[in-house]
């Protein structure tokens, strides 16, 4: 059977762990592992739909959602499991590396697929801000694979799972850590981090993010922005693309204003399709763009999105 | 306040890497230390200078990773250790911190430490992976990704801004902390902090020196292993338009051939 760790928040399910599901229903039976108060009836049947067969409960306290007590928590629920999938984001990482450092399991981050190789555990990555594609292999008897977003399509099981509630008790913990607050950041519209389509401004913006934002409703995506403009009090810093911001990896990324520093690009050169528009037709973000606009924003936006409205 | 320094040598981000033989191939000329183990030394030296003590930086690496201390000490350690053993290449990050683990308890041996630093990602893996795997190493709370950090009364607290959520964690000393850039802007190094760094000297430690079993780390400890290592394609079929009047019907007109409007 295959673990898999489910983020959830007060938006419920994250769309990454329905990704999750979709791969591991394809390695064997999957069982959820779930942190948290129990799922509501409508998590629980969502669940279902992407064919778990159980779901594994650990009634952890949110004062305790700390790393260590994550781990302990994964290792109390998934103790007989030899492979746990989860989603690349820093939390879950974090937790698992707690839970494989403790259990010896071997350990793969930003993984693009997974894949069972004559009873061993196969990963496909990018590194070095995506310019590789790396294929590794994890020899340890017990595996944890994190998977990137959007690496494939979320899509319901053909057969519902019984997603048969299980509760494990939260182990004693030895936890040093304290929660002393959590404020959850209200995210408009798509996580950046799972979002499909991300549209994103920079310093060409001028700190006008209405188009992007416009352009990004149209399209259904979310909305991205250079540290720059993060720095510059623009745009939210949740909303910061780049190594020490969010990286992303959707189908469409649509760069406007960035001229693509190092850092940045780094955050986002794994995605899809990437389009650019900027002023200055040698910057490196258009190394990178498959559709590149050399022109004014103000100008191409407008007409772009008067365009797309035609359309549809 | 005893604090020690994770730090990492990395090659230059601009410069190209690759792979051969299954193996990351570095050019050694172009290298420094990982940008964001700046902000972890400037989080320690801040604190030192606040509460007094000493800033250790510590590293694992060759010969070469003495870069990345100089610079630690140029910005305010006064002490630099590098472990360095043949059997340590090809380390995951499990036996990494096996290494590291070592160190900071041999180091805590002479005179208790009270905090061990990192940054927060290195620029090259960008796993972030590290300070967690030291953290469970050791048996020592972990508070990461730091955005502001302060110590009082044997207990550190710091702020954290996830994707989600933002959060403030406390934990009793001593624990392992990773900073963010956007915990603090670390100091130029005068040109005094600069001659001043040349004079101190590194001590080199092996594994036989921490205790370390070799077949714990490397290759042979390795937990995973990289099977094969390919440049990613280039993307083909790239096509740039310069804005003539219709550069925004263009840009519609792609989203739409790509199924995206």
């Amino acid at each position: 059977m295959i673990g898999v760790v489910i983020e959830h928040g007060p938006a419920g399910v994250g769309g990454s762990s329905l990704e999750a599901l979709t791969v591991a229903r394809g390695l064997g039976d999957t069982v959820a592992l779930w942190l948290g108060p129990s799922p509501s009836e409508d998590e629980r049947a969502l669940l279902a739909d992407y064919g778990v067969a159980e779901v594994r409960v650990c009634p952890l306290e949110a004062r305790a959602r700390v790393a260590s007590a994550e781990g302990a928590a994964i290792a109390a629920a998934a103790g007989d499991l030899d492979l746990v999938l989860g989603v690349s984001t820093f939390a879950t990482k974090e937790a698992l590396t707690r839970f494989a450092s403790a259990s010896g399991a071997g350990m793969v981050v930003d993984a693009s697929g997974v894949e069972i190789v004559d009873g061993r555990v196969e990963t496909t990555q990018s590194v070095f801000t995506a310019t590789y594609v790396v294929r590794s292999r994890i020899d340890a008897p017990r595996a944890v694979v994190l998977l990137r977003p959007n690496s494939i399509v979320a899509e319901p099981a053909p057969k519902p799972g019984e997603a048969t509630i299980v509760d494990v008790p939260a182990p004693e913990l030895a936890t040093a850590e304290t929660l002393a607050d959590r404020t959850f950041v209200a995210s408009e519209g798509i996580p950046l981090a799972e979002a499909r389509i991300v549209v994103a401004g920079g310093r060409g913006t001028g700190g006008d993010f209405a188009l992007v934002s416009e352009l990004a409703d149209l399209l259904g995506g979310a909305v991205g922005a250079t540290r720059d403009a993060t720095d510059e009090g623009w745009i939210g810093h949740e909303h910061m693309v780049g190594q020490t911001g969010t990286t992303v990896t959707p189908s469409l990324y649509v760069a406007c204003g960035i001229s693509g520093a190092v850092h940045h690009r780094g955050g986002m050169q794994g995605s899809g399709t990437i389009v650019a528009i900027d002023t200055d037709a040698d910057a490196p973000i258009f190394e990178i763009a498959d559709f590149a606009v050399v022109g004014d924003l103000f100008e191409v936006l407008p007409q772009a999105i008067a365009a797309l409205r035609d359309r549809s | 306040m005893r604090i020690l320094v994770c730090v990492k040598y990395v090659p230059d981000i601009h410069s190209p890497r690759s792979f051969a033989d299954e193996r990351v191939v570095r050019n050694p000329d172009d290298g420094g230390m990982n940008e964001l183990d700046d902000h972890a030394v400037e989080a320690a030296v801040r604190l030192v200078e606040e509460l007094g003590g000493e800033v250790v930086a510590l590293t694992v690496g060759s010969e070469d990773a003495s870069v990345a201390l100089r610079r630690a000490l140029q910005l305010g350690a006064s002490r630099a250790i590098r472990v360095t053993d043949g059997a340590i290449a090809n380390s995951d990050v499990f036996g990494t911190a096996r290494v590291l683990g070592a160190a900071v308890r041999r180091v805590g041996a002479e005179e208790p430490l009270d905090l061990v630093l990192t940054g927060m990602a290195s620029l090259d893996a960008l796993t972030s992976m590290l300070p967690s795997a030291l953290a469970g190493e050791l048996g020592w709370p972990q508070l990461t990704l730091a955005s502001s950090l302060a110590v009082a009364d044997g207990r550190a607290r710091v702020e954290r801004h996830l994707a989600d959520a933002r959060e403030t964690v406390e934990a009793p000393l001593p624990a392992v902390v990773s900073v963010t850039d956007e915990a603090n802007s670390p100091r130029y190094p005068n040109f005094k902090a600069i001659v001043a760094a040349r004079e101190v000297e590194i001590e080199a430690w092996s594994l036989a020196d921490l205790g370390v079993d070799p077949n714990d780390v490397g290759d042979l400890g390795a937990r995973a292993r990289v099977l094969s290592a390919a440049p990613r394609p280039p993307r083909d079929d790239r096509r740039v338009v310069s804005d003539t009047g219709d550069g925004g019907v263009q840009l519609a007109a792609f989203l739409a051939e790509k199924g995206f409007a």
